[in-house]
């Protein structure tokens, strides 16, 4: 079987939480131009668990969450080095589509970035739209609903599914864009700082659509908030840029051990709020 | 303080700095002279229009004749003509400049960009007169042939009818120069760059996040460009495009330099002749008398008014599109 035909296989199961996909990262450098942003970074992030990337600003942990889902590359002057492993299979093999890849592997962005000129509805089901998924208007209503269910957004706008999806607040926005990254049944769902822009409230909903997403999908968040990144995660990585070199993990290893008993100071440092 | 002082709103005032108050009297006063002038040139010809009009009141719409020296003079024809030079420039020219937009803000290398832009800035910079010249000896001996093609082809539509038989083996080639396909065709590659500043402005303007959103769910690029850009770029779009046809409808020498004219109304614009209102001016202004010049300045009014008609239009799209209005939080 061709790496296609696995992504094909794995693309045709419509279940949610049917997968069990980990994904892993082998040996993964990063370069802006010239200048390296991450040194050989290993990472393996399990099936059906949130795993959390902390560290200081500029350590490279978007940038590494980017290469996750090959949406580093879009970037003019963007290197990579290393294999991205989803269930195996290396994402940046020559014969892999990266729109396929991309379908398979979610992100959540840290602004909120819903499609001004589509409503609520046509927000969810955009992914189908742009991947040439076929679905008729019963099933697409069917999506509709159980995204953004999941989104944990289904109970404030079920009876204005019509209306631009501009018009909602910054915090039901960004649950939009949770549910329109669920719509098309990703393996694994990336959050960039997903709650930076939001308001504890709506933080709070956001969590508790992560909690109740983990059991379905796997789950990598970025974070500058250390009580979140307790919170909602069960395995934790931190990565640190000292000055000049670039950056990488210095610890990773479950959330409690992180922080209840990090092996390395600088994680003690950083955790206990010394720096950073 | 009395309660009423209270609860009615208070009057907000401050006090600027000599150096604010010159600088916003300078700006208040050049900003202001633009307006007088284009109000003035629309008062001067508009003043100059009435002994015309009074004359010949409605039938200066009506009549499609231009014979001054048989008291007949009448815009119909030349306003078909300017309309049809126009939207044949536009027909040609949107595509070529959509597509260019979207090829210089989507696709191409960066490193090749900006020389592509300088291009397209260099077109615009080229005299139209560069167009009618080439139009004129280079494009007109190609293009007969092209519309004998589309009249061969399409001649049962009637815009691509021409009075002869183009299947004939010593086909009447007079027949087909000299129209209004060839003079928009010239027209065109005078518009094509400004249409296409505008669109890649506000295709470049697309956010990222939008852009990034769409292309996270699995998107390709075109879809990308289809769900983001290209909705983004609405207003710019349509703005652009009536800019492009405001300056089709003045566009003079490229025009003057490719037609005969010929003041009848006529829709087949692969037939030779035709006349724009702007071509009409030029051509006759220099042997004009008194009262003729007195209607050259009224189809001067009425051009003036159609193409500041649509220039405002154009400006409504402009400034409505999204751009820089992105999703703010």
């Amino acid at each position: 079987m061709s790496t296609i035909d696995l992504l094909e296989d794995s693309l045709a199961h419509s279940a949610p939480g049917s997968s069990a996909v980990g994904i892993d990262a082998v040996d993964v450098s990063a370069w802006f131009g010239s200048n390296k942003v991450l040194e050989r970074v290993n990472l393996s992030m399990p099936p059906r668990t949130v795993t959390a990337l902390i560290g200081p600003s500029g350590c490279g942990k978007s940038t590494f969450l980017r290469i996750l889902n090959r949406m580093h590359e879009s970037i003019p002057s963007a290197k990579m080095a290393g294999e991205v492993r989803l269930n195996g299979e290396d994402i940046y093999a020559p014969t892999v589509r990266i729109t396929h890849m991309r379908k398979r592997i979610g992100m959540v962005f840290q602004k909120p970035n819903p499609f001004p000129a589509m409503s609520i509805a046509e927000n969810v089901t955009a992914g189908l739209k742009l991947t040439g998924t076929k679905a008729s208007r019963a099933e697409k209503a069917e999506i509709v609903e159980r995204c953004l269910q999941r989104g944990g957004l289904w109970n404030e706008v079920k009876d204005r599914l019509d209306q631009p999806g501009q018009a909602l607040s910054g915090g039901q926005q960004q649950r939009l864009c949770i549910a329109r990254s669920l719509a098309v049944n990703p393996d694994v769902l990336l959050m960039d700082e997903p709650c930076s822009a939001l308001d504890p409230t709506s933080t709070r909903r956001v969590e508790e659509t992560i909690a109740e997403l983990a059991p379905d999908v796997t789950i990598v968040i970025v974070t500058h908030n250390m009580q979140q990144a307790a919170r909602v995660s069960q395995q934790c990585a931190f990565f640190l840029a000292e000055q000049g070199t670039p950056g990488g993990i210095v610890e990773s290893g479950t959330t409690k051990q992180v922080f209840d008993n990090p092996h390395d100071p600088r994680t003690s440092d950083y955790v206990s709020g010394r720096f950073g | 303080m009395t309660t009423a002082d209270l609860d009615s709103p208070r009057q907000l005032g401050q006090v600027y700095s000599p150096a604010d108050k010159a600088f916003r009297r300078t700006a208040a006063g050049i900003g202001g002279t633009v307006l007088v002038l284009t109000a003035s040139i629309g008062a001067f010809l508009g003043y100059q229009a009435i002994p015309t009009l009074h004359r010949y009141g409605l039938s200066f719409f009506t009549e499609s004749q231009w014979l001054p020296q048989q008291d007949v003079v009448g815009l119909s024809a030349v306003l078909v003509g300017t309309v049809e030079v126009a939207l044949v420039a536009l027909v040609v020219g949107f595509p070529l400049a959509l597509m260019t937009a979207l090829y210089i803000s989507e696709y191409a290398p960066a490193r090749l960009k900006g020389w592509f832009v300088a291009l397209i800035d260099l077109m615009a910079a080229v005299p139209s007169i560069i167009y009618g010249l080439w139009g004129f000896f280079f494009l007109q001996p190609q293009t007969i042939h092209v519309s004998r093609w589309l009249a061969q082809h399409l001649g049962w539509i009637p815009i691509f009818h021409v009075d002869t038989d183009p299947n004939s083996a010593s086909w009447a080639q007079t027949r087909f120069t000299a129209s209004a396909f060839i003079a928009g065709l010239a027209v065109s590659m005078t518009v094509i760059p400004l249409a296409c500043a505008v669109m890649r402005g506000v295709f470049a303007a697309a956010p990222l996040g939008e852009r990034e959103a769409a292309l996270a769910l699995g998107a390709t690029k075109w879809g990308m460009i289809r769900t983001v850009v290209i909705p983004f770029g609405q207003g710019g779009i349509i703005g652009g495009t009536m800019l492009a046809l405001g300056r089709a409808l003045g566009e003079t020498v490229a025009v003057l330099l490719i037609i005969s004219p010929a003041f009848d109304i006529k829709l087949n614009i692969l037939q030779v002749g035709t006349e724009t209102t702007s071509a009409l001016i030029a051509g006759l202004f220099g042997e004009a008398s008194k009262a003729q010049l007195s209607a050259l300045l009224t189809a001067g009014f009425v051009l003036f008014v159609l193409t500041l008609a649509v220039n405002t239009v154009a400006a409504v799209f402009v400034n409505r599109s999204r751009s820089g209005a992105a999703t703010e939080i």
